[in-house]
């Protein structure tokens, strides 16, 4: 093995190597740096990145610890003590995080080193990483293309490979959407089986952190190390969390597969609808039984996504004040213009709208009509998954309705954008988990565009999803492919 | 829900303290009020026999041991401030 060769390994193979001693941690930052400076100008998935630092952790690394002397990436949401932790934002420009989030202590815990900050859309507010207040992102099977989003600097800098592994937020779809569009795992984990202390908040009671990875397996040893209770988040379950690769290579035989009904709907690629039909086949000839299912609240979701989302968002962003950190305005006539002036100049255009919208809706008068009816509505549609649970052990769907499109295609209508997001925020809604799996590609304008199948499964069931997950994945050669670059 | 058309994008502006641009005004009313339409579906379900859910994932009451623990210094609270002087945050005149 060549040192040009090694960023191209899973964590798992990456693992087995420094443990042999075939290569040394510094060996393999060097390897990442080297890939990192040959591809990124390309793809632009990073931010920032402290080399030396990175280095430091990395010359006393245990690599027999879990993760030892393995280099994650990191989405510039997630504060990690030392570094910018920007959220892609101008007005958190200058901003350097004074401690670690707990997902990244935990990550240290079994031996990892936080390496690079990853590009995403203004505190993850979007779906193709455009909505960054710094740079796009592209997609490494189509440079004119999006990654998807929010984490879409992850997603591309994991397929790319550029990064073993990274982290990512998923609010509303923002780890599965652009794993599915950039062709890698991402795994959104149950609310409350991962620390969010440490993680800039945009909706409370919507955001998870998960992991982005080159196979299923890597997912499984990613998770391992994130999940578990945080005494500093009170949302965080204090559950038993088992090992991750335990179930995996288990078969499917008598597993029950959801298809839901409401998602066969127009709008779905017939691309993207031939490869999940082909995926239904192979997880039958798994031993899995497909079953269809309903969901009949599926149509309200990305309503009561957008309204929840939204409040809760205008609130979190309430704290950019000017004063206490991030951007101020100059010279401010009297308190009222530092504050509107700051987030002015502070902001981005998608990030106001969501604040004037989620304002809005939280307003007097209005917030029976909007925030309290969405969150009726949100109860009907996690009772839609309750029931829907009671006939099978997961869901499918594809991850996303398209393959990823072109840059600045969608930019200018954002209720389109919004409505893409239709297979991936119920299960934020509904509090449970998903992962999205590559599933085959389309082929456009001469570019091969990756393809995700979604899996989601009642909350808690991690172990189930990524054994299901793996199964698929090992019995296809899709997570093999990588983009020509 | 026939309120979507009562959004007035500068005056919500100023409850949430952004100061926007003519164009950006003019731009989210339309998007936003494009938003509104849409989100106006939800009067369709009957929500009547329903419980308001906060989050998911049913935890309350999430008490910890009141007992002192390391924080910030004053230096390490203060060290990303725009303005600071003598351990303090500068802020813009509040009274006269």
């Amino acid at each position: 093995m060549t040192s040009g060769d090694l960023p191209a390994l899973s964590i798992a193979d990456l693992q087995a190597a420094l443990r042999r001693k075939e290569i040394s941690p510094r060996e393999v930052l060097q390897a990442l740096r080297a890939r990192i400076a040959a591809i990124d100008p390309k793809i632009d998935a990073y931010l920032s990145f402290d080399i030396e630092a990175a280095l430091k952790e990395a010359d006393t690394a245990n690599v027999t610890l879990p993760l030892g002397g393995v280099p994650i990436a990191i989405k510039d949401i997630i504060q990690v003590a030392g570094q910018p932790c920007t959220c892609a934002s101008r007005i958190l420009a200058n901003y350097k995080a004074p401690y670690d989030a707990t997902v990244i202590r935990k990550l240290r815990a079994a031996g990892a080193i936080p390496f690079g900050k990853t590009n995403m859309d203004e505190f993850a507010m979007g779906s193709s990483t455009e909505n960054s207040g710094i740079k796009p992102t592209h997609n490494p099977w189509d440079l004119a293309r999006v990654p998807g989003g929010s984490s879409g600097g992850s997603a591309a800098a994991v397929a790319a490979d550029e990064a073993f592994g990274a982290l990512g937020t998923d609010t509303g779809g923002s780890i599965r959407q652009p794993a599915a569009l950039s062709g890698v795992i991402g795994l959104k984990p149950s609310y409350g089986r991962v620390s969010r202390f440490g993680v800039v908040a945009f909706a409370s009671s919507l955001d998870q952190v998960g992991p982005l990875t080159k196979t299923v397996r890597d997912s499984a040893l990613l998770l391992n190390a994130l999940a578990g209770h945080d005494p500093l988040d009170s949302t965080s379950l204090d559950l038993a969390t088992p090992d991750y690769t335990a179930a995996l290579g288990r078969d499917l035989s008598g597993l029950r597969i959801g298809w839901p009904r409401e998602y066969m709907m127009t709008g779905i690629d017939p691309t993207v609808q031939s490869a999940i039909d082909a995926a239904a086949r192979q997880l039958q000839s798994l031993g899995a039984e497909i079953v269809e299912v309903t969901l009949p609240h599926t149509d309200q979701a990305v309503a009561v996504y957008y309204i929840i989302a939204t409040a809760e968002a205008s609130a979190n962003l309430a704290r950019f004040d000017g004063v206490r950190y991030g951007h101020r305005a100059e010279n401010a006539r009297d308190l009222q213009d530092h504050y509107a002036r700051t987030r002015a100049e502070g902001f981005g255009a998608e990030v106001k709208r969501r604040i004037i919208l989620g304002t809005y809706v939280l307003s007097s008068g209005y917030y029976d009509a909007y925030y309290l009816r969405a969150q009726k509505v949100r109860e009907l549609i996690r009772q839609d998954f309750v029931s829907a649970f009671e006939k099978v052990d997961l869901l499918m769907s594809p991850t996303s309705p398209t393959p990823a499109f072109r840059l600045g295609e969608r930019m200018a209508d954002p209720l389109q954008m919004y409505l893409a997001d239709i297979f991936t925020i119920a299960a934020n809604l509904a509090g449970i988990c998903g992962l999205s799996v590559p599933c085959g590609f389309a082929e456009m304008e001469g570019k091969r565009l990756p393809i995700g199948l979604q899996l989601l499964g009642p909350a808690w069931a991690e172990a189930l999803l990524l054994q299901v997950a793996h199964a698929y994945e090992q019995s296809t050669d899709w997570h093999k492919a990588r983009p020509v670059l | 829900m026939s309120e979507s058309a009562e959004l007035d994008v500068g005056y919500v502006a100023k409850l949430a303290r952004l100061e926007l641009t003519p164009e950006e005004t003019r731009l989210f009313q339309k998007q936003l009020g494009d938003v509104l339409n849409y989100v106006a579906k939800l009067s369709e379900v009957d929500v009547s026999q329903v419980e308001t859910a906060a989050h998911a994932v049913p935890v309350f009451n999430v008490l910890r041991e009141d007992e002192p623990r390391d924080g910030f210094t004053a230096e390490e609270a203060l060290r990303n401030a725009p303005r600071q002087r003598d351990h303090l945050f500068i802020v813009p005149k509040v009274v006269e």
